[in-house]
């Protein structure tokens, strides 16, 4: 979708002087507050009428510090206290500052409050310095600004650069403000920018000049220019920019975002530029852009602050009744005898019973403060940014290639990760590498399969998979020479990169695009070296020899025969339909210079040579390399001539060798051709590099050059293509229709150098380009022709499809110039509107795009990233349900889909393709009947236009869950997603274990992400790398970005940013299961903690007449909590492993358990909670018991309690740690060490402070007390007694499955590779055994395939068709070819008729997608269930399917209700929808060998794994 | 809390400046030296792979320690109840609310009735008292650990600090000043101090033989020594240092004329104030009242017989339901006679004991299963 994103940047302007009037006709109404108006700030102050004005704008210094040394602490207390908590514990603080109600010294009382704050304002203060710090930097830069006194650029710091100052870029400098392009040095007045600062995107973006300021024929002077800008407020849309700019003379020109140059990109290819300041500072679109830190909040806590509610509720509760007790005892005395241990006021007068009980509820809120606790939210704080770091610090999540690494970018949610239930997964570029690799084509209706080039391919895939050897073999070493220039190249780009990213205000978004730019700015060897085809590589020749005997003898092409006449168009569509930028590799980012004085079309090659000089190749660095590009190409030329008649020989001789080294190749056929047809030994230039802004084109664009034709130059208004005999011919591109994703296609329009016409050359989603040929009648023998070659071509891309490439239809046009000049005009109209230009320029585009030639398609193949299929399957296996939204079309989903196991060959897919809202309710309702049957084991429920081939055996179990796949069209999606019908697409969804929805928007994917995180309530993680996923990344509960190959939205989307899909595994199975896991257990633990710690003051009060009082010394109960006791449980909650990685991988079911939160349930509070009541009687009525009736005074009572407690606690703590370390240890041994030795000096400090308590020698005392330590050992061994014993009794009896994985982790490495085995072959054995009894690999027909195989013998009728009739054909038919076909797995597939590969010439394509007719539903079962006996169903003639299918009993069901739906099907004549069972395993060989009738051949053929071979073998014997 | 995470860094041997920005902490490792990867290093913590142990709580591995805690419990807990059964313990309630007893006339006294309200309560010792005996008056139902009653004193006054002396605490109010005077000693814990005087005659053939009742030692020795001292002044005479300032309400002698008998214990190191300003855990509660000591080895330090108590009954507890006790008591190394901890001891130990046995059980039918048959799909 990059291409959407940045497709129409590289279009040129052209705009014709006429045009200007229409422009200024359509001057819209300003609106002064939407706009700004800029002027030259070099102008006079008289000259500026509003100068007031302009000291609103911003200026260009960079402050992302939020405090200065003034504004600090006010500030930072202010957003501290922004939190509940905080505001919270100041206030009970504060409390203790009425003498009425103060429990501790008020002092010491606010210690813990300030010290929590003070930690978070250390930490803020910190960050904010170092924020500082990279502002200073970046302000200090410097740039060249135009000076009126000097008259000339002057170095100025960024910071001083004003809206309205001229500033001069050279060459890689990195521009400092957003600005107006004014003045370049290239003479076409075009600047190429990267931005991958911006958005991570390494390909070279074209900027140009505003255009008035292109015709100037002197240099661009500042002074001069008087102009006013008038353009939209900052705003921080990036692919957006509008205004005009107001001539002295009062004329206007449009601006558009290609005029303006963004802040934090940098200038590449360009000598020089100059432009005026538009928005500066912080109102540049790339600060504008640059959001601060997201912040979201994870589903643990928000069960946690429902239970810290709950810990609201039990403290007001506990406060009630501690006030109404006090009342109480109060009362008791009456007013007379008051008690002498009852003090009055400070007036001598007793407080009324009501008063005191008042006044004592807020003093125990004070005491029982702790219940909430204090420290809960820093330590849950702490814990992740350590969690954080550890994620990042594990190599297991590090790939070697990008040197790339996780990035957590949002720091509170680590522990979502191990609850995840939902994966919405993109596939390109996450599932796949999104390394487009070109496999084959067709042209003109043959098909050229590149047998070579696949195993070439093939031959990559070795060195992937065993890593890295020590010494690279002979043939990868100028692979490996190549690599390393590259790199040597990435250390100078990536220090500018490190310097540039500072501009756009985040460091780690610059680090990550710098890697980025390191591995994408260029193609792999495998993605360049394309093996040609044989046949099509001479045809190639062939085409350019008739060519240049043509040219020759001043014939016209028309002679050419329409074969090679597409052939040629097709390569020429191949290079030039795109937006690929020529880089030379030397001069990294330098655009090729090869630039020819061309200001006409050009006749002839003679005319071109004559025009040929090298005079507007540019001075500076590059120009000896582009002098030397140019020299050898005239040497090629003259080479050409002389052997012109040999080359096809050296070409095939090329070709075999290449073949025999294709690892060896160093880069491709352009060079090394080039080497050898250059007489005389030119030196050999480096390679040229395609910068595309989707790797599709620039797999185009290799595939291409393989076959010599190669794009050599690029420039706004002319493509130079070089061709084999012909030389380098140069395209004028007249116009370049970018992509979007609603027309999915782009086309270019060019003069033809060597017709003179003008063509248009579209290149596009089939489905797409299919409709908008131009109709052809059946009549003449050119229009038959024609016709068989779409349907042809049709077949192949359906086979394409299939085998899961990417396809696209490349089609032509010839415009005669009347048409052209029609559309011309209108296309300028709309080019030039300002308001809804893009909607304009869509129409426009559209009146183009039409009556197109096919020309042919190609397949490329993009490539399932390592692991991918694994990956899935142990994901899965962990229970999480994933569903892959996709753009694709959905054959090539599907297969990708089967091709890394998303979908198996095993599973019901039920596919949903819906024309109408309707239909869509109707097949949806159809199917959650179907599904919901099968658990009642009916089979009646498959009614009107669908089938499902469920089995009427298999019992119903919630395994049957697991067998069913959805597949569902974005049309259809669309429909489904309307709140009306979205419960039941959702029910249905559910039960699948995977979804699919192809041909979905970024729109749509977020609504079903949205969908089922609020319907389900369902834990949701997305997955994607590219713009188009956005969206989704952001509605997810937890986000994930690659950081791949397309651009960095998505990873500035997500939260957390992994370099391949595989590392996904780790990070959910691993990591975060351990931080669920831990943070479960912190959590639960410190609730306890503290509800124990509470209540042992609670219990306290009912021997001190609820008075308040505490026997624990203030400061052991205000420091408890954060001194003596957080340690051990930050270590544990940092820390802990319940069970090692290796189990957790290897057991990835494992993961369930926090998908059902069975670490932390609702009721695992209230146990806690329990727990902790129990635990402080034992701690409080030991002691009490032991020192009832004896002279111990308070404090020397309530030390031992305290210390009882934080033994309690600790071992508490030991029984829950699962893995002890020597940090455990050393935490635990700390705490209780700190808690003695800051006791014994804290007793024996000072005789007279700390009142009240004065606890002066008491510890001293108690340790030379045998009691204490009595009562020590046995308090905690009593209160943890029923906790250690349910654990002990639990990890006995009734084991969780994470207690077993403990355990698995416990045997010996052999012993534990056995079992694993062991469990593994059980479920494989199981899920035979199972797949064994409900789908007895169904052999019989792949139905679908023999109705493809039919259509491609036999026509199909164009009226819509009943079903009875179609099967009746199909069966037939298959008995006439008699073709065996291989064996379908159960599953039903939807097969829209009219994409079904028909020879039928009958079928009208226009009918498309919109309209299909006689796709209505079509009902197809499968036999499944049963092992069908197909052969005898091939036998008997005249049997029909649908016969057949009712007369098996089983299918009887199906049968009837295939009946009633063929009747009601009528109905819905309008609406196709239809239904195949079975997947697809289509093999290419098998269908060009049509007679074939040898099923073990097509079986080899088969891309189905060996053990379907097997099954299907077995049952047909 | 961040200072102890940063320790732990340090513990393991690898500071990282990245710990709280992620992004920033990677450590470059690269073996190239000058090309700096982001690989993280290999290293045992960051890889969470440091050498644990990991226990597993099943029966078979706890069986030991519920053996082990049973074995070593039960024997503690016997010792300690032997010691605590071979204490000699004998209470005397003096209250008075019961009309029989002789202390009932003296029931509604207040605090400064002179002459005080005598009684004598004779009673039989059973069992003679072999070691030291220590003599205990004991409350109940006296909330001495009442928040505001816990606060209400000042201790540098108490520590002799001059200034406090004459300018108490605000705690101590409503027991700050009394007719514009500063009280010492201020507040209500040392206003409501113990004053009943109790003396012990043993009754022999009808003769009353007084028992030397020492009345030094029975306070900790840091606060005679530490935290309680005297204002200091020129000379030792109590009676200027005290200048200016008054006794607490209830009190009959100002706070230098405690202990007529002897000078030393007078102000604020007088023991028996100081008993009292250490104030009691719970509502029931004793205090340390006065020494008996043993004379000489042959003789028992109270022999089984008569003796006589005589009570200078001054501490009224009647209106808020207090009880008075009296208290003769020998002591061990585990303190006064309290069988609590040793039956515990017993009890949590058989339990544990009992449990290990299930749990044996326990061990032997289910221990030896395979678990990982257990582990769905």
């Amino acid at each position: 979708m990059s291409q959407s994103a940045a497709g129409g940047e590289g279009a040129p302007q052209v705009l014709p002087e006429g045009k200007e009037r229409q422009r200024k006709r359509r001057r819209r109404k300003k609106k002064e507050s939407k706009t700004r108006l800029v002027r030259s700030s070099l102008l006079l102050p008289e000259v500026e009428p509003d100068k007031s004005k302009r000291t609103v704008l911003a200026c260009n210094r960079l402050k992302t510090t939020k405090y200065t040394a003034l504004s600090f602490l006010p500030k930072n207390l202010f957003e501290q206290f922004h939190r509940l908590a905080n505001v919270y514990f100041v206030f009970i603080a504060l409390l203790n500052f009425v003498p009425a109600v103060n429990a501790f010294q008020p002092e010491l009382a606010l210690a813990p409050v300030l010290f929590i704050l003070a930690v978070t304002a250390i930490k803020d203060l910190w960050e904010d310095y170092s924020r500082y710090r990279s502002d200073k930097e970046i302000n200090h830069m410097e740039c060249l600004v135009y000076s009126r006194n000097e008259k000339k650029y002057i170095s100025r710091y960024w910071k001083e650069v004003r809206v309205g100052d001229f500033v001069q870029l050279r060459c890689n400098e990195i521009i400092p403000a957003d600005i107006l392009l004014l003045s370049s040095s290239d003479p076409d007045g075009l600047c190429h920018i990267e931005t991958a600062n911006l958005d991570g995107e390494t390909n070279l973006k074209q900027r140009q000049v505003v255009r008035r300021f292109l015709e100037l024929d002197s240099e661009f002077d500042p002074l001069k220019f008087t102009s006013v800008i008038e353009c939209e407020k900052p705003n921080n849309d990036l692919s957006r920019f509008r205004g005009y700019i107001i001539h002295k003379s009062g004329k206007k020109d449009g601006l558009f975002k290609e005029n303006l140059l963004l802040r934090g990109c940098t200038i590449r290819n360009t000598e020089e530029v100059a432009g005026i300041v538009i928005y500066a500072g912080h109102e540049t679109k790339a600060l504008l852009n640059n959001n601060g830190p997201r912040y979201k909040r994870s589903k643990l806590e928000r069960q946690m602050n429902a239970d810290v509610l709950w810990c609201v509720l039990i403290l007001l509760i506990m406060c009630l009744f501690s006030a109404i007790g006090h009342g109480l005892w109060v009362w008791q005395y009456g007013e007379k005898k008051k008690p002498i241990f009852d003090v009055p006021g400070p007036d001598g007068k007793y407080l009324s019973p009501v008063l005191a009980s008042v006044y004592l509820f807020l003093t125990v809120i004070i005491v029982f403060q702790v219940l909430i606790p204090i420290s809960l939210y820093v330590s849950i704080e702490i814990v992740k940014i350590c969690q954080v770091y550890f994620i990042h610090q594990d190599k297991d999540l590090y790939d070697e290639e990008t040197d790339s690494q996780l990035q957590c970018r949002a720091l509170n949610i680590t522990e979502d990760l191990g609850q995840v239930q939902f994966i919405f997964s993109d596939k390109t570029g996450t599932l796949t590498e999104n390394k487009m690799v070109f496999r084959r084509c067709t042209v003109s209706g043959i098909e050229y399969s590149h047998d070579d080039n696949a195993k070439r391919l093939a031959m990559y895939q070795e060195p992937d998979s065993e890593e890295e050897e020590a010494a690279p073999k002979g043939g990868t070493l100028s692979q490996r020479d190549s690599i390393c220039s590259h790199q040597s190249i990435k250390v100078i780009h990536r220090s500018q990169s490190t310097k540039t990213h500072r501009r756009t205000g985040s460091r780690a978004e610059a680090k990550r695009a710098s890697i980025l730019s390191k591995h994408t700015a260029f193609s792999s060897p495998m993605e360049k070296d394309i093996t040609p085809d044989p046949r099509l590589l001479e045809k190639v020749n062939e085409c350019a020899k008739h060519l240049e005997v043509m040219r020759s003898h001043e014939q016209p092409l028309t002679h050419l025969s329409p074969e090679l006449c597409d052939v040629f168009d097709f390569f020429i569509a191949l290079t030039i339909c795109n937006t690929v930028v020529v880089t030379a590799p030397n001069q990294p980012r330098q655009k090729v210079r090869d630039r020819f004085e061309l200001k006409s079309p050009v006749k002839t090659i003679e005319d071109f040579i004559r025009r040929f000089t090298p005079s507007r190749l540019t001075s500076g660095s590059n120009s000896s390399s582009s002098s030397s590009l140019a020299t050898s190409k005239s040497m090629h030329r003259f080479g050409l001539s002389t052997l012109s008649s040999t080359s096809t020989d050296s070409t095939l001789l090329k070709l075999e060798e290449k073949l025999a080294y294709s690892a060896q190749m160093n880069n491709n056929g352009y060079s090394s051709q080039q080497g050898k047809m250059a007489v005389g030994g030119a030196p050999e230039e480096g390679e040229l590099r395609y910068e595309a802004e989707s790797p599709d084109e620039a797999a185009l664009v290799y595939a291409a050059r393989a076959y010599n034709c190669s794009l050599v130059g690029r420039l706004s208004d002319q493509v130079s293509v070089e061709l084999p005999h012909l030389g380098t011919l140069s395209f004028e591109v007249l116009h370049t229709l970018g992509f979007d994703s609603v027309r999915k296609r782009m086309s270019v329009v060019v003069r033809h150098p060597l017709t003179d016409e003008i063509n248009v050359y579209t290149k596009g989603a089939d489905s797409v380009v299919m409709d908008l040929l131009l109709p052809c009648s059946s009549d003449d023998p050119r229009g038959k022709h024609q016709k068989k070659i779409r349907s042809k071509t049709q077949n192949y891309l359906n086979l394409y499809a299939v085998d899961g490439l990417r396809t696209l239809c490349i089609a032509k046009r010839v415009l005669s110039k009347e048409e052209y000049g029609c559309w011309l005009k209108t296309h300028l109209e709309a080019e030039s509107s300002i308001e809804n230009r893009e909607e304009l320029l869509f129409q426009s585009a559209l009146r183009i795009e039409k009556n197109l030639h096919l020309l042919g398609a190609t397949g490329i193949e993009d490539r399932l990233q390592d692991g991918v299929p694994e990956t899935i399957a142990r994901l899965r296996k962990a229970g999480l349900q994933i569903w892959v939204l996709t753009g694709d079309k959905q054959e090539t989903a599907v297969n990708i889909a089967y091709a890394c196991k998303l979908l198996d060959h095993d599973e019901e897919i039920i596919t949903l393709n819906a024309e109408s809202p309707e239909t869509c309710a109707v097949l949806l309702e159809q199917c959650l009947q179907c599904v919901e049957s099968k658990f009642s084991n009916t089979i009646d429920g498959a009614t009107g236009s669908m089938t499902v081939g469920f089995t009427p055996l298999y019992p119903p179990s919630s395994s049957v869950l697991s067998s069913l796949g959805l597949v569902i069209d974005g049309r259809t999606l669309a429909y489904a997603l309307e709140p009306a019908l979205e419960d039941k697409f959702l029910a249905l969804a559910k039960r699948c274990r995977s979804v699919l929805c192809c041909r979905s928007t970024p729109l749509q994917k977020s609504m079903v992400v949205k969908l089922v995180r609020d319907k389900l309530k369902a834990m949701t993680l997305a997955i994607g790398d590219g713009a188009n996923d956005v969206s989704m990344i952001q509605v997810a509960d937890v986000g994930v970005g690659i950081s791949g190959q397309e651009g960095m939205q998505a990873v500035m989307a997500s939260d957390f940013a992994i370099p391949r899909f595989r590392h996904l595994e780790k990070l959910l199975l691993v990591h975060g299961h351990w931080c669920y896991s831990r943070l479960a257990n912190m959590v639960l633990y410190f609730f306890y903690k503290n509800a124990m710690f509470v209540a042992l003051l609670f219990w306290y009060q009912f021997y001190c007449g609820f008075s308040g009082s505490s026997m624990i010394d203030q400061w052991y109960l205000i420091f408890f909590n954060l001194f003596f006791s957080s340690l051990p449980q930050l270590i544990t909650g940092v820390l802990d492993k319940d069970v090692p990685a290796e189990v957790l991988i290897a057991v990835p079911q494992l993961y369930k358990s926090g998908q059902n939160m069975e670490e932390y349930q609702p009721h695992m509070f209230w146990m806690n909670m329990i727990d902790a009541m129990y635990q402080s009687l034992v701690c409080f009525f030991i002691p009490y018991f032991t020192y009832y009736d004896s002279e111990v005074d308070i404090f020397s009572w309530g030390t031992p309690i305290i210390t009882i407690a934080l033994f309690t606690i600790i071992l508490h703590l030991a029984i829950e740690t699962k893995t002890w370390t020597f940090l455990h240890w050393s935490s635990c041994i700390f705490s209780i060490v700190l808690f003695f030795f800051v006791a014994l000096v804290y007793n024996a400090s000072c005789p007279v402070c700390h009142p009240p308590s004065n606890p002066y020698w008491t510890m001293e005392r108690l340790m030379g007390d045998p009691m204490f330590y009595f009562t020590c050992i046995i308090s905690p061994v009593v209160a943890l007694l029923p906790r250690f014993l349910y654990r002990t009794l639990q990890g006995t009896l009734f084991p969780t499955q994470l207690q077993l994985g403990r355990q698995l982790s416990k045997l010996s490495p052999e012993t534990r590779t056995q079992l694993l085995t062991e469990l593994n072959v059980k479920e494989t054995i199981c899920q035979t055994r199972l797949f064994a009894d409900s789908f007895s690999p169904s052999l019989g027909s792949n139905a679908s395939d023999c109705y493809k195989a039919n259509n491609q013998s036999t026509p199909l009728p164009t009226s819509p068709q009943t079903r009875e009739s179609l099967f009746r054909e199909h069966a037939k038919a298959e008995h006439k070819t008699n073709q065996t076909v291989a064996a379908s797995p159960p599953g039903a597939v939807l097969y829209e008729e009219n994409k079904l590969p028909s020879s039928a010439s009958s079928m009208e394509r226009s009918m498309g997608l919109h309209e299909i007719r006689c796709g209505t539903s079509e009902v197809e079962s499968l036999p499944v269930g049963t092992t069908f006996p197909w052969s005898s169903a091939v036998d008997q003639a005249d049997f029909s399917l649908l016969k057949w299918i009712t007369s098996t009993p089983l299918f009887s069901h199906i049968g009837t209700v295939l009946q009633v739906s063929s009747s009601s099907l009528q109905n819905e004549t309008q609406d196709s929808m239809c239904v195949l069972g079975s997947s697809l395993h289509v093999d290419f060989k098998g269908l060009k060998e049509e007679s074939s009738n040898n099923f073990q051949d097509k079986m080899k053929g088969t891309p189905t794994d060996h053990c379907k071979n097997d099954n299907s073998e077995t049952t047909f014997l | 809390m961040a200072v102890n995470y940063s320790a732990k860094e340090e513990a393991d041997g690898h500071p990282s400046g990245g710990v709280g920005v992620p992004g920033g902490g990677a450590v470059g490792g690269g073996g190239g030296g000058a090309v700096k990867t982001r690989k993280p290093d290999n290293t045992a913590f960051k890889q969470q792979r440091l050498p644990a142990w990991q226990p597993i709580l099943t029966a078979g591995t706890v069986l030991p320690a519920f053996f082990i805690i049973g074995l070593i419990f039960i024997p503690i807990g016997i010792g300690i109840f032997v010691t605590s059964n071979n204490i000699r313990e004998y209470e005397i309630d003096y209250t008075g609310t019961e009309p029989s007893s002789p202390c009932n006339k003296c029931l509604n006294v207040s605090w400064d009735s002179t002459p005080p309200c005598t009684c004598t309560i004779n009673f039989t010792l059973e069992h003679s008292f072999e070691s030291n005996v220590f003599m205990y008056y004991g409350l109940s139902n006296f909330y001495q650990n009442h928040r505001r009653y816990v606060k209400s004193r000042d201790d540098s006054q108490l520590n002799g600090d001059n200034s406090s002396l004459l300018n108490p605490s605000k705690e101590c109010e409503p027991y700050r000043t009394n007719e514009d005077k500063p009280i010492a000693p201020c507040g209500a814990i040392a206003n409501s101090m113990f004053n009943d005087t109790l003396k012990l005659y043993r009754i022999d053939n009808d003769t009353r033989t007084p028992i030397t009742l020492i009345k030094k030692g029975i306070a900790w020795w840091t606060d005679k020594n530490v935290k309680f001292r005297n204002p200091t002044g020129d000379g030792n005479n109590l009676t200027a240092l005290f200048q200016g300032t008054t006794k607490p309400v209830n009190w009959p002698k100002p706070v230098y004329m405690l202990d007529p008998s002897e000078p030393d214990n007078n102000g604020f190191i007088n023991e028996d104030f100081i008993v009292w300003m250490r104030t009691a855990a719970l509502p029931t509660f004793r205090k340390l009242y006065r020494l008996i000591e043993r004379k000489n080895n042959l003789q028992p330090t109270l022999q089984a017989g008569k003796y006589s108590l005589d009570i200078a009954y001054n501490y009224p507890v009647h209106s808020f339901d207090g009880r008075k006790r009296m208290i003769l008591s020998t002591i061990s190394w585990m303190g006064g006679k309290n069988p609590f901890l040793g039956i515990a001891y017993i009890t949590v130990g058989s339990i544990c004991f009992f449990l290990g046995v299930v749990l044996l059980f326990i061990h032997h039918k289910y221990g030896n299963r395979n678990t990982s048959a257990d582990i769905p799909n």
